[in-house]
């Protein structure tokens, strides 16, 4: 983090920010179209398959690197302007702000964090088996591949597991929520007739994938 | 009593200020950088002035006692800014605009200077265009006119509602443009407290910092005011809380000759009093009379119940009801001028109709211009009003008629200014609704824009140079010299003395005294035996004022209080001369009028054969002061009787 | 109507500040806010204490003068008011109110309610402007400005520079403020010569001077007197963005 970064102005890092906020909600699309898979009862064939593709294809390999990278990125450029935001108001009010707001967008950083400890357990139970840091829960595959389909089935087999998960799945959703108008905003975005749509959409758009994920360990729950 | 020179340039009227300009003098470039100029005030007059003169290359000074110089009471102005474009192609010119606003001063305004006023007013126009102030336009992207009162016309430019805020944005746009430039200091939150003066010429002024209570001395070549009117001197009126006369005053005391006092505005249309704590009016504006019908009950007994709120408006009967002004004047009907329909309503109130809480208010009836326009037409034309009227009053104007008494507005008197608006303090330049040229007796709607900006913008910057020019071999002067010494001295003895009175009652209570005496007497209608009265009041309160006031805090500090005391010190002493003016003038013209001198109906009387004349005040020692008269000669124009009837 | 007063007091930038209470008997419902506040300092004044010092002027909702964030809310719980033209019929006889002043780091308390807004001039100061000099403007109707646009225009213009869509940003963020000024001159085809410098000196000194980051969630727009549109920080950040890479 060289200083030049940190004096971007204001609007540059919001740009970055809603840039890269709008890149991670098409990977949440794509990464979702692979759990479905889940849900055909195949013992996780489809799944594994897809899995395949995704962790041998050298232009997804490429992809993840950038995938990585936005997500960091995203996640340091939100802290850099929470801490500015704090900073620019030392002396706290002794009422806490009663203007009619949107709830949700009062707690991005929250939300966010939350967004970042599911990331982390996600991390730990996957990408971990794969990079040999931790033990895998089911066998590997005979190609020496890691069972991603196997080690899902597992923990969704797990009732407590299932329902953190779709707690911090809802978590995400909150974040979606604003986010999705929000960066149409920042980009500069707007229009007296399409901005409705593209709040509507927003909406939709983060309760649907939230709802896909959550189906998942519901199918399995039930 | 020794005449005025206003310094006006000979020959015809049309072509005074080209000659002017011709023949002035001017400083040169390299000579510029090292003069010094002070400007007090950040209103329209000051801000364009203080702009205009970094472009040109002077080392300004600005001060405001504001927190930032976009918050002058400029910004208040609603209606619009004229012009003589003759954009509608209506027929109006340089010279119709002249003639209208000499008419609507009641010929008490001098000739030359309005002309150059009409002659500047539409280069007001190009450059606040220029500076991105968003007038209203037409839909093929012209601007927009609309009609005003006192013209046949239409030549008033506007932004919404907002002309003023637009007007003084624009120039506290170019201001900021040069204080970035550093051709301009800014010196917020400071108020003038006095003039300094070397060898008979103005040179700097000491200030008070209002956040750490010091005294600072500025040096300056030449010193500009641009500091407003004093109709705070009645304590409601629609000026903001801190418009004061101060600075006028000082150097008034100094040597600066105070012009038509009395002539002061008052606006009809205002929000009524509504109890003891009332600190302010709100103007509403003057449209509304052309589609409101103004009325008060013709029973007492009705108005008395509607005081008492045991009923409303509606359940007094049509026939019930007294449309005084359509009455009394069936040619104008609600149209007359703001001051006949000031007085009109004064009158009925006076006489025990007036209806509301406090029995000072009449209605403004829209009831009959919905039935005949609907209602969708009267929201499109003053639905903002209606709103802003109903978060004040909380009453529906809708449903319920609109309740308005008259306010003090504008003030057309100020510090004496010859044609080059210098004061008789060499080196003293007064701008704006500071100085006493343009208006005359009475000042038609949109006229001030057009005259803060015009004295800012286009004349001042030219007659300083005059003078200046014979000033460029003076060095910038040490403020330690005994001039300063002297003048901070005064200041700090005069601040000193207020705090030492530690009194019982606060100054609000004072001001409230003073504006209750100025209003009763010095009001809408003066007569003799009433001014004679309110100068005996006036000083008995003074004297109260200096036994019994209290400040709390310290000097040497951010003290509203002190603030305030030293203002309402001023206004106590200025209500005196105000009523000594009105009580001079023997006639009736435009915002004075004298009981005595009236027609059999009630019309101003004006006496031009003994009146015609600027009341240049001088002041000798507190409460005795000195006329000076400068003739009024009408070269151009046919002197008429105004007629409404 | 009776009411509890916690007023925010503080002697002085650097001193420590705290909340002082007091009571007010018999307050008509038709008294704006500050008159209600002459009245308390009034009685105070004749008690020998010290009032209580506020920012107003001009009392009538548009020089911008006056602030206080009175119980969570700048400018009151009136939508679309100043504090000036608020008035008391909008609170209960016995409720407390809270009143502190606007907080944030560029707003430094002057004394009790007051801050220093100075921060905005200069913001203005790098660009809120079209250079011109006096004198030398073309004939005014020489530029045509398209009606719709004009009112927009108009519409940003009317900011009044009070400072409380910072005082209700949760990051203290100018961002309404400055776009507003944006807005009002880049709607306008004289103000688009210098639009792209004006948009980079005016974030930069936004920036500079404190004010937090943007985060969407439009307090500002929703406590704005005059109703100044989100839409003007869309706008903002277009011509910022667009500023940046041409």
């Amino acid at each position: 983090m060289n200083s030049s970064f940190l004096h971007f102005s204001s609007i540059t890092k919001k740009i970055w920010m809603a840039g890269l906020g709008l890149f991670l909600m098409t990977f949440l699309l794509v990464h979702l179209s692979i759990n479905l898979c889940l849900l055909r009862n195949d013992g996780g064939e489809w799944f594994r398959t897809a899995a395949h593709f995704m962790g041998t294809n050298y232009i997804i390999k490429g992809f993840e690197i950038v995938l990585f990278g936005g997500f960091i990125f995203h996640v340091l450029l939100g802290i850099i302007l929470q801490l500015k935001n704090w900073l620019s108001r030392p002396v706290r009010y002794r009422v806490t702000n009663k203007t009619p707001t949107p709830f949700l967008s009062k707690y991005m950083i929250y939300t966010g964090a939350v967004v970042l400890i599911f990331l982390v357990i996600h991390m730990f139970n996957f990408f971990f088996i794969k990079m040999g840091w931790v033990g895998s829960p089911v066998p590997f595959l005979q190609e020496g591949e890691p069972d991603f389909a196997g080690v899902a089935l597992y923990l969704f087999s797990q009732p407590a597991y299932s329902i953190v998960y779709i707690v911090l799945i809802i978590a995400l959703g909150f974040h979606l929520y604003h986010a999705f108008q929000a960066a149409f905003q920042t980009f500069g975005l707007d229009h007296k007739t399409y901005t409705p749509f593209i709040t509507r959409f927003g909406i939709c758009y983060a309760i649907i994938i939230p709802l896909g994920y959550i189906i998942i360990p519901l199918y399995f729950l039930i | 009593m020794a005449e005025l020179n206003a310094k006006v340039p000979t020959g015809p009227l049309a072509g005074k200020w080209t000659r002017y300009k011709d023949h002035q003098n001017l400083v040169n470039p390299t000579n510029k950088r090292k003069l010094d100029i002070i400007v007090v005030g950040t209103g329209l007059g000051g801000a364009s002035a203080a702009a205009s003169l970094g472009e040109l290359g002077f080392n300004v000074k600005i001060f405001c006692y504001q927190d930032s110089p976009r918050r002058a009471h400029s910004i208040a102005a609603q209606g619009g800014i004229n012009a003589a474009k003759n954009y509608p192609n209506d027929g109006d010119s340089i010279y119709r605009l002249f003639y209208d606003t000499i008419k609507g001063g009641d010929y008490r305004a001098r000739e030359s200077n309005v002309y150059r006023l009409a002659e500047v007013s539409n280069n007001i126009i190009d450059q606040c265009v220029a500076q991105g102030v968003p007038f209203a336009r037409e839909y093929g992207g012209s601007l927009e006119n609309r009609s005003f009162g006192g013209a046949l016309v239409s030549r008033t430019f506007f932004a919404r509602g907002q002309t003023g805020q637009q007007l003084l944005l624009g120039a506290y746009g170019a201001l900021s443009r040069q204080l970035k430039l550093g051709t301009v200091t800014l010196y917020n939150r400071h108020e003038m407290q006095e003039l300094v003066v070397i060898d008979g010429k103005a040179r700097g002024i000491i200030a008070r910092d209002l956040v750490t209570g010091k005294l600072e001395r500025h040096f300056g070549h030449a010193v500009v005011f641009a500091t407003g009117g004093y109709g705070n001197v009645f304590y409601l009126s629609t000026n903001a809380m801190g418009s004061n006369v101060s600075a006028c005053w000082q150097v008034f005391k100094k040597g600066a000759y105070f012009a038509n006092p009395c002539f002061t505005q008052i606006h009809p249309t205002c929000i009524p009093v509504h109890g003891d704590y009332q600190s302010k009016l709100t103007l509403m504006s003057e449209s509304l009379r052309n589609d409101g019908r103004i009325w008060v009950p013709k029973n007492k007994e009705d108005a008395e119940k509607h005081r008492k709120r045991l009923i409303k408006a509606k359940d007094i009967k049509e026939e019930d009801r007294d449309y005084y002004l359509e009455r009394r004047y069936p040619a104008y009907g609600n149209l007359v001028p703001r001051d006949v329909a000031s007085r009109a309503a004064k009158e009925r109130c006076d006489a025990g109709y007036g209806v509301g809480d406090t029995g000072l208010a009449v209605f403004l009836d829209f009831e009959a211009s919905i039935k005949r326009l609907g209602k969708q037409v009267i929201e499109e034309r003053y639905g903002n009003l209606f709103q802003m009227y109903e978060k004040i009053v909380d009453e529906n104007p809708y449903e319920n008629p609109m309740m308005i008494y008259p306010a003090v507005h504008y003030t057309m008197g100020g510090i004496w200014v010859d044609y080059e608006l210098m004061t008789t303090i060499p080196g003293l330049y007064a701008l704006g609704e500071a100085n006493f040229s343009d208006h005359g007796a009475n000042r038609l709607g949109a006229s001030a824009l057009m005259q803060g900006l015009a004295d800012g913008y286009f004349v001042l910057p030219y007659t300083i140079q005059n003078y200046l020019a014979g000033e460029i071999g003076v060095k910038r002067m040490d403020t330690s010299k005994p001039e300063f010494e002297e003048a901070e001295k005064s200041v700090r003895d005069r601040i000193e003395k207020l705090m030492a009175v530690k009194g019982n009652k606060s100054v609000d209570h004072f001001h409230k005294e003073l504006g209750k005496i100025m209003w009763e007497y010095v009001g809408m209608a003066r007569n003799e035996a009433g001014l004679k009265k309110a100068i005996e009041q006036i000083r008995a309160l003074r004297a109260e004022f200096w036994k019994d006031v209290r400040i709390p805090g310290l000097a040497g500090e951010m003290n509203p209080e002190l603030e305030k005391a030293g203002r309402v010190a001023d206004f106590l002493e200025m209500g005196e001369l105000l009523a000594l003016d009105a009580l001079n003038r023997n006639e009736s013209c435009g915002g004075h009028f004298r009981e005595e001198y009236q027609t059999d109906e009630g019309e101003c009387l004006r006496n031009d054969q003994d009146y015609m004349y600027v009341a240049a005040w001088e002041y000798l020692k507190e409460g005795e002061f000195q006329l000076h008269k400068e003739p009024l000669k009408y070269e151009e124009i046919e002197v008429k009787q105004r007629i409404y009837k | 109507m009776n009411l509890t007063l916690k007023i925010w007091k503080q002697s002085g930038p650097k001193e420590k500040g705290k909340f002082v209470t007091y009571t007010l008997k018999e307050i008509s419902p038709n008294c704006s806010f500050l008159e209600m506040l002459d009245i308390l300092n009034e009685q105070l004044i004749n008690k020998g204490e010290e009032p209580v010092a506020f920012d107003h002027d001009c009392r009538e909702g548009i020089c911008g003068t006056c602030s206080l964030y009175i119980n969570g809310r700048p400018h009151g719980p009136d939508d679309a008011v100043t504090t000036c033209q608020l008035h008391m019929r909008k609170f209960k006889d016995g409720d407390t109110i809270i009143i502190e002043p606007w907080r944030a780091k560029p707003f430094p308390v002057v004394k009790d309610l007051i801050v220093d807004r100075s921060a905005f001039d200069k913001i203005i100061q790098e660009g809120g402007y079209i250079s011109v000099n006096t004198g030398g403007a073309a004939e005014a109707n020489s530029i045509l400005v398209s009606k719709p646009n004009a009112e927009l225009s108009m519409d940003a213009a009317a900011c009044i520079g009070c400072g409380a869509c910072v005082a209700a940003c949760k990051n203290a963020s100018a961002m309404l403020f400055v776009s507003a000024k944006v807005a009002h001159l880049g709607l306008l085809p004289q103000g688009r010569i210098e639009a792209k410098e004006r948009v980079k000196k005016m974030v930069a000194m936004m920036d500079a001077v404190g004010f937090g980051n943007c985060t969407n969630t439009y307090a500002c727009e929703a406590e704005c007197p005059k109703l100044i549109s989100r839409s003007n920080i869309a706008r903002m950040n277009r011509e910022f963005m667009c500023a940046k890479v041409s």
